[in-house]
């Protein structure tokens, strides 16, 4: 149970970064990703996914 | 490079410091405000290019692009693309953490001493990841207090910083208000992200709307001098707009920004791909001549990049990328900010004088059409550049009740490359739609022929001279002798 984000995609804004309850997503060489053990899907915070809420561009947040 | 900032050397040989006809420590100081403005407002916005017109000719001002989250999604908004040679809200090169934003401006406070104001324009909303525009700001505030800071934001999270905004003197802020009523807002706003979820349709623009307002109020309570920026999108918002005008200026907005909408399929944005349509000059031109007993209008807004430096309508912002700055330590030394800032005081107080002197002599000529002409300006009020070099005309229009400033033809407009020097005159030609003077300090043979063809009249007899001068000058000269002698 974890979101990824598709690099091809994402336009690395890092609105996730900062909306992110759980603190799993990280940055490296200008490129976001989540990290999977972190990542709870907000299940218990929020009911969406919060990366998928603000993310500007459809379909770039999306289950793993 | 230097030719590009009006400067020190060009306000030297204007005759600014001649000092002629005014007691060495009489001019400057409070003198140089405008008639109708309390000082305090005075204080606040004479240094700031975007808030007030006058201030624009002489000081710079850097956008640092340290937000490029964004808690809302625009139909003319996409950050996805980024082109050194565009320049438009929302794009940017590179993106700065909080201390390389402090880096920079250090930089360029060193290298530009017209450097008066420090900005937080995007290409996100400054106010989503609050914590980087307010890092960035503390910063800065410890090694520039001179500085002033703004920043600008769609206003949805604005309500919870109206406290660390003024904590931070930060005192002035722009918010996008396109709409006063939802119902329109739908056709700009497809979604919000607040309080953890994701709203769409009327709701989403209820609430962008109230968080505006409430921003809005709160803030003009606080002393924070507020400029409402709203894009003019034909068909959608543009009448709209009259209503936004009175709604922001009852709630104490000091100026409103109406911009056109930039449309391009090449942008990438939903209006840009759905065809939507900015307006022309006129419309946008007519819209604001409707709303001039509004909000005060702001008509010189060049649309910036996020990540902008230097005067309004330059960007010099590829000199100072980051891979630029030197690794040594710059000077945070405001001493020649602050000389320059006395000799801009002492200019615009000469500069009033000439232009009370000009609607002195136009005041008894005869009451006919106003006259409209574009002029070349590097700044300082006078009409100092030459054709060729001129990028943007600023326009004015002239009658018996005085010399107005009423927007500028950019004919650069947005992707310079791979255009020709005749394409560029064409370019040019087009911009000055409806114009046909132009007053330039200097223009070549072959260019001028081209603009008498095109009915044109580039005239050179003005150069260096105030624009308010040359003005009423060309006003009176264009009049019948009989009209002259009432």
């Amino acid at each position: 149970m974890a979101y990824q984000i598709l690099a091809s995609l994402c336009t690395a804004c890092g609105a996730c970064e900062f909306e992110c309850p759980n603190k799993a997503i990280r940055i490296k060489n200008d490129i976001y990703f989540v990290k999977p053990e972190k990542c709870t899907e907000c299940v218990g915070h929020f009911d969406t996914p919060q990366c998928v809420a603000i993310c500007p561009i459809e379909g770039a947040c999306i289950q793993a | 490079m230097n030719q590009r900032v009006i400067a020190l050397d060009s306000l030297l040989n204007t005759g600014v410091t001649k000092r002629k006809g005014c007691a060495a420590s009489g001019c400057g100081g409070a003198a140089d405000g405008p008639d109708d403005m309390a000082p305090e407002v005075w204080a606040k916005v004479r240094d700031h290019p975007c808030y007030s017109e006058g201030a624009h000719h002489y000081f710079a001002r850097m956008h640092v692009a340290v937000a490029p989250a964004c808690n809302i999604q625009c139909h003319y908004c996409n950050r996805k693309y980024d082109c050194a040679n565009e320049s438009r809200p929302g794009v940017v090169s590179e993106r700065l953490t909080p201390e390389q934003a402090a880096r920079k401006v250090l930089a360029v406070a060193a290298a530009v001493p017209q450097l008066s104001v420090l900005g937080v324009a995007g290409p996100g909303d400054a106010l989503h990841d609050f914590t980087r525009t307010f890092e960035t700001f503390t910063l800065v505030a410890r090694t520039l207090p001179d500085l002033k800071l703004c920043l600008s934001t769609n206003g949805l999270a604005l309500p919870d910083h109206v406290a660390a905004i003024t904590a931070l003197n930060i005192d002035h802020v722009t918010i996008t208000i396109n709409v006063v009523d939802p119902e329109v807002g739908t056709r700009i706003y497809p979604w919000i992200f607040f309080r953890n979820r994701r709203w769409t349709g009327l709701e989403a623009s209820r609430i962008l709307l109230e968080r505006q307002m409430e921003g809005l109020e709160r803030l003009v309570a606080a002393g924070v001098l507020v400029k409402v920026n709203s894009v003019m999108i034909p068909g959608v918002n543009d009448e709209h707009l009259k209503a936004v005008n009175a709604a922001v200026k009852q709630r104490g907005a000091f100026l409103h920004n109406i911009m056109p909408l930039i449309s391009d399929p090449a942008h990438g944005t939903h209006f840009g791909l759905s065809g939507q349509r900015g307006p022309t000059p006129a419309e946008l031109k007519e819209l604001q001549d409707a709303l001039a007993g509004g909000a005060s209008l702001m008509r010189h807004c060049r649309q910036c990049r996020a990540d902008a430096v230097g005067l309004l309508g330059e960007d010099r912002g590829q000199e100072f990328r980051l891979d630029q700055l030197s690794a040594t330590t710059q000077t945070a030394d405001p001493a020649p900010r602050l000389e320059y800032r006395a000799m801009v005081a002492e200019a615009r107080a000469d500069r009033r004088r000439a232009a009370k002197a000009a609607a002195v002599r136009l005041a008894p000529l005869a009451d006919v059409l106003p006259r409209r002409v574009a002029v070349c300006t590097k700044g300082g009020g006078r009409i100092n550049q030459h054709f060729g070099h001129a990028r943007e005309f600023q326009v004015y229009e002239v009658d018996r009740t005085g010399v107005r400033f009423i927007g500028h033809r950019r004919a650069d407009n947005y992707c310079g490359g791979g255009f020709g020097q005749d394409e560029n005159l064409e370019a040019i030609i087009a911009a000055l739609a409806g114009i046909d003077t132009v007053l330039a300090a200097k223009i070549g043979a072959c260019p001028r022929s081209r603009l008498a063809e095109a009915g044109i009249a580039v005239i050179q007899t003005y150069a260096h001279e105030y624009i308010e001068t040359s003005l009423s000058a060309l006003f009176a000269s264009g009049l019948a002798p009989q009209a002259l002698a009432s």
